[in-house]
Order: C-alpha cells, then sequence, then structure tokens
C-alpha cells in the first residue's frame, strides 16, 4: 500500500469509515487517472508526433513558423508599435464618450487572467526541470515572435465579433474563420469554426480546467497531507458551479479582484529574490545563454530546450491558440486594430517578464544539481529531466525556489496557485462556453450541459496524476492553434490593410490622443 | 451671452439643495442654462470577468437609463415647468474629473454640488468626489450643505 492510499484509509478510519471503504475512494483516483489516460492517449500522440526521424514534435514548429511568419509580415509590429499599446491601455486614445464600456486595459486584464497563472509557476518549473536553464531562453524568444501571433488574433477577433440587438457581444476565431472567410470569398471557413469549437470546448476542459484542478490539489495536499484528488476536485466543482450555474458572481469579482495583487506580489519576491543573489544574475544569464545552444548535459540537448521552451511559453501565454481573440472582443473601440495593439502586451507581460522571474527564481537559487567536475547538470533517476535538490517539479519546484528566500513564501504560493487555477477556470468555462453556444445555439438548457461537464472535469482533473493531465491539456491547446494558425495565414491580409490604413492615419495626425 | 451652470446631482436630497440654489442663481443672473449632470462611478482600469466584460455595453446602456429615468429627467422637467432652461447629461467616469470636463466642454461658468456623501473610509483614503472637485476644479465651485 502506498503511502497517499495509507494516508486516505487513516483518515477514513478516523473519520469512522470501514477500511474497506477508504480503499475504495483511494483506489478511485487510479481508476479514473488510468481510464483518463486510456482515452487520451491516441489524441496526445498524434499532436505530439515528432517530424519523422527527427525528435521533434511537429506542432512546436507549426507554432515557431508561424509566430516568426506573423513577426516578418507585420514588420515586427511588436516592437513598432509597443509604444503606442502602452498608450492605449493608459486610456490616451479613448473617447471620454465611450466612458463606461470596457476600456483596452480591462480588455488586456480579463485577458491575462486568463494567461497568468499555472503555466507561469508550474509550466515554467517542468520547462527547466527538462530543458534546463536554456529553456528559459526560448521561452523568451516564443514569448516575443508570439507577440505578433496574438496581435493578428485580437484584430480579427474584435473585427468579426457579433454584437447583437440586446447589447451582448461574442467574438472569436470561430466568428472570424466563418465570417472572415465568406467576405474573402473563401470556402471552409464554417467547416475551420467548427473544429475550432470542437478543440476549444477539449481546450476548455483540459488546460482551462483539468490541469488547473491538478494543480491547486497538488499545493492543497502538499500542504495539508496527502488525501485523494476527488475530494478537492469535488469542492472546486462545487465553487465553480455556484459561480457558472448559480450565478454567484461575487466569488468571481472577489477572484478577478485578488488575482492580480497575488501577480504582483509574485514579481516582487521574485525581484526580491534575485536582487538578494545580485552577484549571480550574470552567472544566472551565462547559464541560459550557454543552455540554450548546448544543453549543458540535459535530456535531449540544445533541441530538448527549445522544445519545452517553446511548448511551455505557448501554453502560458496562449499566442496562437485563439483563446483571446475570445477575451479580448468585448472591447468598445472603432478600430479592432487598437486591441491587437493592446493584446501583444500579453505574452510580453506573461511570458517575457513573468515567466521570466520564475525561472531566474528557480536557476539563481541553485534547486538544479550541477556536477561539480564537469559543470554539467545531473539527470535524475528516470534520466527524464535534471535532478532538483529535494527532487522536485512542477509547482514544487518553484515553490522550493521561493521558499529557500523566504520559507513562508510556499503558503502564499499555494494560496495564489489555487486562486489563479480558480481564475483561469472562470475564463475557460466562458472560452468554451462560446465555443459550445457557437456549435449547438444559445438557450439556458444546452449552456447547462456544458457547464456540467466541465464542473465534472474539474473532478477528474484533481483526481487524475498530472503527467496524462498535462498531455491532454497541452494537446487540447495546441490543437486549437493548429486550426486557428491555419485560418490566420489566409485572414492575415485583412489585418495588414487596417495596420496599413491605422499607420497612415496616425502618422497624419488623423488619429491623436484625446484632449491634446 | 447666456450663463451656464452646471449642477452635479448624486442622486441624495443634497441633490434637491444644489438646485434649490441653482435655481435661485439663476433668477439672480437672468439669462442662464442650467445643465443637470449626473455621473455614474466608474473606472477604465477595474478588473473584470469575461462574462462582465460581454456584457458591459448592455449594463452601460441600462445604467444610463435608469440614472436619466430616475434622477436626471424628473429634476430637468421640474425646472423647465419652473420657466427654466435645462438640459441633462449622464455619463460614467470619476466624478470629480468628469463633472469638470462636462463643465468645460459646454463652457459652464461654475459649478454646484451637494455636499460628499462618500463613506467613511474611502474619504479617508481617496477624499470625497466634492474634495477633489473642489481642489481639481477649472471654475468655481459651489458645495451646498
Amino acid at each position: 500500500m502506498s503511502i497517499y492510499q495509507k494516508t486516505a484509509l487513516a483518515a477514513a478510519v478516523m473519520l469512522g469509515a470501514s477500511p474497506a471503504m477508504a480503499q475504495e475512494a483511494a483506489g478511485l483516483d487510479d481508476r479514473i487517472n488510468q481510464a483518463f489516460a486510456d482515452f487520451t492517449g491516441p489524441f496526445v500522440s498524434f499532436i505530439f508526433a515528432p517530424f519523422p526521424g527527427t525528435g521533434f514534435p511537429w506542432i512546436v514548429g507549426w507554432l515557431v513558423v508561424a509566430a516568426t511568419v506573423f513577426s516578418v509580415y507585420f514588420a515586427f509590429v511588436q516592437f513598432r508599435f509597443f509604444g503606442h499599446a502602452i498608450s492605449l491601455v493608459k486610456g490616451d486614445y479613448s473617447d471620454p464618450n465611450d466612458a463606461g464600456e470596457v476600456s483596452h486595459f480591462q480588455a488586456l486584464a480579463t485577458a491575462l487572467s486568463g494567461t497568468v497563472g499555472l503555466g507561469n509557476i508550474a509550466g515554467v518549473a517542468v520547462a527547466i526541470g527538462i530543458g534546463g536553464p536554456g529553456a528559459t531562453f526560448w521561452m523568451i524568444m516564443a514569448g516575443l515572435l508570439g507577440m505578433a501571433s496574438k496581435f493578428t488574433e485580437c484584430t480579427l477577433g474584435v473585427k468579426y465579433r457579433n454584437e447583437y440587438d440586446d447589447g451582448t457581444v461574442s467574438g472569436g476565431p470561430m466568428y472570424y474563420m466563418s465570417k472572415g472567410f465568406a467576405e474573402l470569398g473563401l470556402p471552409g471557413g464554417k467547416i475551420l469554426a467548427v473544429l475550432f469549437s470542437i478543440f476549444c470546448i477539449l481546450g476548455a476542459l483540459g488546460g482551462g480546467n483539468m490541469f488547473q484542478a491538478n494543480q491547486a490539489h497538488q499545493q492543497i495536499a502538499g500542504i495539508v497531507g496527502d488525501y485523494p484528488g476527488w475530494i478537492t476536485g469535488l469542492v472546486f466543482a462545487g465553487i465553480v458551479f455556484a459561480v457558472i450555474v448559480g450565478g454567484l458572481k461575487s466569488i468571481a469579482r472577489v477572484t478577478e479582484k485578488v488575482v492580480p495583487f497575488m501577480g504582483v506580489m509574485y514579481v516582487l519576491a521574485a525581484l526580491v529574490i534575485i536582487i538578494m543573489h545580485a552577484d549571480q544574475i550574470g552567472w544566472a544569464f551565462g547559464q541560459i545563454f550557454a543552455g540554450a545552444f548546448t544543453g549543458l548535459g540535459v535530456a535531449g540537448g540544445m533541441v530538448g530546450a527549445l522544445i519545452q521552451g517553446f511548448r511551455r511559453a505557448a501554453f502560458s501565454n496562449e499566442a496562437g491558440v485563439g483563446s483571446a481573440a475570445i477575451a479580448h472582443s468585448a472591447v468598445k473601440t472603432s478600430e479592432p486594430i487598437t486591441e491587437g495593439f493592446v493584446s501583444l502586451l500579453e505574452p510580453f507581460i506573461d511570458t517575457v517578464v513573468i515567466c521570466t522571474m520564475t525561472a531566474l527564481v528557480i536557476i539563481i537559487t541553485q534547486q538544479l544539481i550541477v556536477d561539480p567536475a564537469t559543470g554539467l547538470y545531473v539527470l535524475n533517476e528516470a534520466g527524464n529531466g535534471i535532478a532538483t535538490v529535494d527532487g522536485n517539479s512542477g509547482v514544487s519546484l518553484t515553490s522550493a525556489a521561493f521558499g529557500s528566500a523566504f520559507g513562508w513564501f510556499p503558503f502564499v504560493l499555494a494560496i495564489a496557485v489555487v486562486l489563479f487555477a480558480f481564475s483561469t477556470m472562470i475564463s475557460w468555462s466562458y472560452y468554451g462556453l462560446k465555443a459550445w453556444t457557437y456549435l449547438f445555439g444559445e438557450g439556458h438548457t444546452k449552456e447547462l450541459i456544458f457547464k456540467i461537464i466541465f464542473c465534472v472535469f474539474v473532478v477528474i482533473g484533481a483526481a487524475a496524476n498530472l503527467g496524462p493531465v498535462i498531455d491532454f491539456s497541452d494537446a487540447a491547446i495546441f490543437a486549437m492553434a493548429v486550426v486557428n494558425v491555419f485560418a490566420l495565414y489566409f485572414l492575415m491580409k485583412v489585418v495588414r490593410e487596417e495596420l496599413a490604413s491605422y499607420a497612415a492615419r496616425l502618422k497624419s495626425g488623423e488619429i491623436r490622443k484625446f484632449g491634446h | 451671452m447666456t450663463t451656464k451652470i452646471v449642477i452635479g446631482l448624486d442622486g441624495t436630497e443634497t441633490g434637491e439643495r444644489a438646485i434649490a440654489f441653482a435655481k435661485d442663481l439663476a433668477e439672480r443672473i437672468g439669462t442662464c442654462e442650467l445643465l443637470v449632470v449626473y455621473v455614474i462611478e466608474w473606472s477604465p482600469f477595474t478588473f473584470q470577468t469575461p462574462e462582465e466584460n460581454a456584457q458591459r455595453h448592455k449594463r452601460r446602456e441600462e445604467e444610463v437609463a435608469l440614472a436619466t429615468s430616475r434622477i436626471v429627467t424628473p429634476a430637468v422637467d421640474a425646472l423647465t415647468s419652473g420657466g427654466f432652461t435645462a438640459q441633462g447629461i449622464v455619463r460614467h467616469g470619476d466624478v470629480a474629473e468628469t463633472l469638470n470636463a462636462i463643465t468645460v466642454e459646454n463652457g459652464g461658468t461654475q459649478i454646484i454640488v451637494g455636499r460628499a456623501s462618500a463613506d467613511g473610509f474611502k474619504k479617508r483614503l481617496f477624499g470625497s468626489s466634492t474634495q477633489n472637485l473642489v481642489m481639481h476644479a477649472d471654475v468655481p465651485v459651489t458645495v451646498v450643505n
């Protein structure tokens, strides 16, 4: 019997249950895990299939090529309009008569609360734990290039959104696929929209739900002791149900307000730790650059670092995935491209700033074990990652890194992880719902069915092991990117026309700041 | 030339006293137009859920309609039936900043408001809207007790 089962048994005995019942409870997690892994295996294998004769997953190549194509096609819009994006968020170009509508800041903050979260805390630790410090370099590159993908999809999201008579809006890839393709006289837009919607629902259930529930459970179990995951799952599912079905908006509102503060606190704590180890900053960046091109002995070498960096960056900032296009589409603007500019800040904040902070803290607090004789990283027993000081991986690696500087930080981090997880779930329940209603139409019963399915997956996610959950989560989110990027290639000329027109009017002074 | 006076309402009885004072002032001045303004407290820098964003436009219209029908229109109607020239404006924003902006946009010469009605903690932390208005307005401000 594992420690895990023993704990569950002890807890059950204390609660007056029979040993047989406790064993059954503990076994439930294993059964859920096995059934889930068997069911999702083929889908995961397809998405992560390597290019023939290499170990390089084709999906990673797909995203890298897309981000590079968009960066070049829009002449590195992410750098040229970075300052303008900040002006837009500050409201310099907002018409005072639009006060009370969704501002650029609000659209960005809402989209960020869906992306900033476990990807930045756990995902980065996974990337570094497997790909070594060099993964950070590729993660930053993916973040910088991904800004152009985000710009493209969010401009289209606003341009082709649906504005209904009752004043509500719906937008996202499914709308620009169907309406945009029809406008250009291209066939297949509807088929792409349906495919995207299916993958979006899977992504909402995977990365937007199960991965979050799973990691939240790991955090709580790490503090109160091991216990069956389905218990956390049930509690979480209950709260999510209260919010998305019961309309208990107060919980969501509190979370939406607390999460940004948690995010700021996380970055500040990381900065303090980095400053505390100021003498090692140069060394840490040296490790990042050296690891990016040599691998420093990690499993998979340089390619391993690159794959991990790009994979975790994409999972964290979702550039090219299409989810942000849904979140950003509610903004009030007569110029869709302005939301594209604003959205390009998202991968920057998420990946280039926050993910890099996490990576630096893990590297600088020397959680990864180096062989003093060779200067190379030591592989763990399984040979699939780098050995860490306490054998940690995922969230616990980040937690240990922060905890080495501030003993109390793991508790704060646990609360942050749970809140981040919850806020991401709420965001993704909305993205999933939008895809669901695109497929099945709007209506109380139809929406209720999706919401109940969403809650059931919270329980499955908390009960299953990290391996199958993270694989399925990645696979579902990347499947969205396959369809979305394909559509973006056809629609990017629409964005270029918008960009040329806007840039000309900005230069001529036709578009200018209000009150100036 | 017509003198424009802005009356800032907050939906409480202090607004009634501000209107009474403005009427008295308008009678003394003679050719005078009264702008009845209600500002719905709102900031572009808050955090909202995706669902709230999707419904924001609809909610905004509802908020404007409610403020217009419950507060501004009755006040404007009462003023016009009393022989005054009056019009109403409802806008979202920071109360002090927006009242001042509307006054400047419309060529108003002064602002009349009732005394502050913010709760204790918020008032201590940020100062009341009235205090902010008095501190930052571009035209004279009269605060009616």
